[in-house]
């Protein structure tokens, strides 16, 4: 078995012409062939390269700056440090993705009074070649006051940690301290009578978890090239999962309106989160201004796991109480999230996941957003989601144990369903989880024998709830009865093709005749990030509104043509008839420049509802118990779709979750020594699996549509990296009796674990 | 009347009650009809005169951060982090 669907028979599925069919990406040639244009690929003539001098300490305050001796050296054009971009507005924005605050944001593209995090941005030059540049770098000089640093959530948090800003206050909802604390939020739910839950529970089991900081390690690095011409004009040409949201951060930073500003988005090598908030196009873009030439800067891959957003490292105490039956009566989390070196993480989503697949009537989390010197966090697919979900998937596990019950049947049986209430508040509305989880019971993975020594199979679920937010979108008919598709969602995952093949559904044409193309932030209406799982929902939903718009121009025009009322005109599957009359999509298409003007189809959609993804994993594992190491020897991810407009790209984007992980569960952490310097800033030594390290991942789509979407779409693209550490952590216990519960999982970890139950 | 449920951390203005029901057909109005009734609210919750960047509301389970949102007689609206995803 390798990739399946599932269509339970109670959503009565539908069919469809090109929907669930799986053409040719649009894009694919190009990849396949070396011609995509990334943004380190991108020239202009007289172009200029730049190259970062970045803090070698983890936290120390910048006495001084003298940029002097480089801007002396042949080639070198302009310097860059903080003093050239405005000050910042202390002002914090929700742009659609989470909030940004302009002011930390400002002091993290260049660092204002303190490095606070080694590879910080201290100043950048911009030089004829990338050697100059990068030999100038070396040639400025910054006096530093070194610092004692902190690198553990926990140790971040206590009173005589080390302050990252002298003005950073605890938010309580509003609410703020008086103190200075590098705490920079504390979010608390609650739900029922938790203790009340606890005193009704015939099991009670509460853990202690750790997890350390992992990267996104997306292959393509950050890249730009900025051009501000001589009339004021910005043009960037970038990396980046949304070009309206560069835009927005680059006039808030720059202090310079929109409208002279336009971004556009090259081919993305991945992104995962980790390329929404700006790094170098704002530097590049001073660097241009300054020499008056375009400015090139490529991140070097140290530069990326350095100087870059991974996702937090978290320490994490979780409670659980069931009846012997199996029944969950309460649950408990203290969560501690870091943030990087600025406030602003992913504790809020965490908070809201931890308990999120089950229906728990008594509940309460209390969790902390903690400042530490690491680079600033950012999103990693469903933020947040993963590490909540090794604690409770796992200890759902050992309460299945202890009761004797199958491990699927206590997560079917207290299953969040429609109308369950999360520990946050709102009761989620039409939802797939139970069908997930029976997708997986009655998949041939889980009914097959595991056999052999060491070897364990694992279960474990999750959730995330996907983004809406705007997008727009314009579809011109073209004279040989083909669509262009213009649109402004950056593809890194087969999303144009995806928006090809809902327009052209709602046509009534081939995917093939749709050219679907990601356009630059003048070239279409505002839109939201590629982020959140939104865009095959979203963008989707807006490329099928544009459709709408021109089948009704359509329908206008043959109606003057065969002069009759438009509403006499019957279309069926892209054919227009009246009486005798009948015209296909492409018939009429060469007509139209005859008979009239163009027509164009658009839309702008803000849809407003989350689209709820679960998913849920079968490994079995076999672990070396010489080594430690864990090889995966068969996985299985079930997921719902809601429905999969392009069944490919939704099983790549479930197994590349899936793969990342399983990076996550087993070798994957930024390891740091006590000066808070990061020790493995290369792909050499960050350890990501790779084609040879895992079997093929098994898909299984499940399709229960989402009732607020024309095709059923739910968002897919994150969930997936969800429940993979639980899963493995729980396949492994199956197979050596030992429950890890810090990530990663490593050799020497798991290796020490087993030497220590041996009593070595 | 719509449901309002009070967040665990905004309980100490409303002495420890956890949902309200107001008369109110948009958010702006239940912001204004909470402030009314439980003064200090509408600063915990709006950086002037927009909803606090840290925070969005879900109506009826639909997430919005508009404050014109319309809320209707049955309503059920949360006040909850902002989020993003990746």
């Amino acid at each position: 078995m390798s990739n399946v669907i599932v269509q339970p028979s109670s959503t009565n599925p539908k069919k469809y012409n090109v929907i669930g069919t799986r053409p040719v990406r649009h894009d694919g040639a190009d990849k396949v062939t070396g011609k995509a244009i990334y943004a380190a690929d991108f020239a202009l003539p007289n172009m200029a390269h730049g190259a970062y001098i970045r803090s070698p300490h983890a936290h120390a305050r910048i006495l001084s700056i003298d940029t002097s001796e480089a801007e002396k050296m042949p080639g070198v054009l302009a310097v860059a440090t903080s003093a050239d971009l405005p000050d910042p507005w202390d002002k914090t924005e929700e742009l659609g993705e989470g909030c940004i605050n302009y002011a930390h944001l400002s002091g993290n593209v260049l660092a204002r009074k303190k490095a606070l995090y080694r590879g910080h941005a201290v100043a950048a030059v911009a030089a004829t070649d990338i050697h100059i540049a990068q030999e100038a770098a070396k040639w400025i000089k910054v006096e530093y006051e070194v610092l004692p640093p902190v690198t553990w959530v926990l140790d971040a948090m206590k009173e005589d940690a080390p302050l990252l800003h002298e003005n950073l206050i605890t938010q309580t909802l509003g609410e703020k301290s008086t103190k200075p604390s590098n705490i920079g939020q504390h979010i608390h739910f609650e739900q029922g009578d938790v203790e009340q839950g606890f005193a009704e529970a015939d099991i009670v089991i509460e853990r202690e978890y750790r997890t350390e900081t992992v990267h996104q390690g997306y292959i393509e690095p950050h890249a730009s090239v900025a051009l501000w011409n001589e009339d004021g004009r910005l043009k960037v040409w970038t990396a980046t999962q949304g070009s309206f949201t560069v835009r927005q951060q680059l006039a808030e930073l720059l202090k310079i309106p929109v409208s002279k500003i336009t971004v556009v988005p090259c081919e993305i090598g991945g992104g995962f989160g980790g390329k929404i908030a700006v790094y170098e196009p704002p530097v590049a873009a001073v660097l241009s201004r300054k020499c008056g030439r375009p400015v090139k800067i490529t991140m070097r891959r140290d530069e990326v796991f350095e100087g870059t957003g991974p996702t937090p490292g978290s320490f994490m105490r979780v409670k659980m109480g069931a009846t012997k039956e199996g029944r969950l009566t309460a649950g408990k989390a203290w969560l501690a999230y870091d943030a990087g070196a600025f406030p602003g993480g992913v504790i809020g989503p965490g908070c809201m996941c931890v308990f999120s697949c089950y229906d728990i009537p008594n509940a309460m989390v209390d969790g902390y957003d903690v400042v530490l010197n690491k680079p600033k966090t950012q999103a990693y697919r469903a933020p947040g989601s993963t590490h909540v979900a090794l604690a409770t998937e796992t200890i759902i596990d050992e309460i299945a144990g202890e009761l004797g019950i199958d491990p699927i049947d206590l997560r079917l049986q207290n299953a969040a369903k429609e109308g369950t209430r999360r520990v946050d508040g709102p009761t989620y509305p039409r939802i797939g989880l139970v069908e997930t989880l029976q997708a997986i019971k009655e998949s041939e993975h889980w009914n097959s024998p595991l056999e052999g020594p060491n070897r364990g199979r694992g279960v474990a679920c999750g959730f995330w709830f996907n983004a809406g937010l705007k997008s727009s979108a314009a579809a011109n008919v073209n004279d040989d009865g083909t669509v262009t598709l213009v649109e402004g969602s950056p593809d890194i995952g087969g999303t144009r093709t995806s928006l090809a093949m809902q327009l052209a559904e709602t046509l009534g044409i081939a995917a093939e005749d749709v050219n679907p193309q990601v356009v630059d932030t003048d070239s279409v209406g505002f839109t939201d990030v590629t982020g959140g799982s939104r865009v095959t929902f979203a963008t989707g939903l807006a490329a099928h509104e544009a459709a709408l718009d021109i089948r009704g121009q359509m329908i206008e025009r043959v109606a003057e043509m065969w002069e009759c009322k438009p509403e006499d005109i019957q279309v069926e599957g892209g054919v227009y008839r009246y009486d005798d009359h009948s015209l296909t999509f492409k018939e009429l298409a060469v007509e139209l420049s005859k008979t009239g003007e163009a027509i164009v189809g658009r839309a702008a959609v803000n849809p407003q509802g989350a689209t709820n993804a679960f998913s849920a994993n079968i490994v079995d594992v076999e672990v070396d118990t010489e080594t430690g190491k864990v090889k995966i020897l068969r996985f299985t991810i079930a997921q719902d779709a809601g429905k999969a407009i392009h069944p490919s790209y939704v099983e790549g984007q479930m197994q590349g979750g899936s793969v990342q992980g399983i990076g996550w569960a087993l070798n994957e952490e930024y390891f740091y020594d006590d000066r808070g310097e990061l020790k493995n800033a290369s792909f050499l030594d960050y350890r990501m699996p790779t084609s040879y390290d895992l079997p093929m991942i098994e898909t299984i789509i499940v399709e229960v549509p989402n009732p607020d979407h024309p095709f059923g779409v739910r968002g897919v693209g994150e969930v997936s990296i969800v429940p993979p550490p639980a899963a493995i952590a729980n396949a492994i216990y199956r197979a050596t009796g030992i429950r890890m519960r810090n990530l990663p999982i490593s050799p020497p970890r798991l290796w020490k674990a087993i030497a220590e139950r041996n009593g070595q | 009347m719509a449901i309002v449920f009070i967040p665990a951390q905004l309980q100490d203005l409303t002495d420890g009650l956890d949902q309200v029901e107001l008369d109110a057909s948009s958010l702006r109005e239940v912001i204004a009809r909470l402030e009314e009734r439980f003064p200090g609210t509408k600063d915990r919750l709006c950086d002037d005169d927009e909803l606090s960047p840290a925070l969005q509301v879900s109506v009826n389970h639909v997430m919005t951060r508009r404050l014109r949102a319309e809320v209707g007689p049955d309503s059920e609206v949360h006040f909850l982090p902002s989020i993003g995803g990746g």
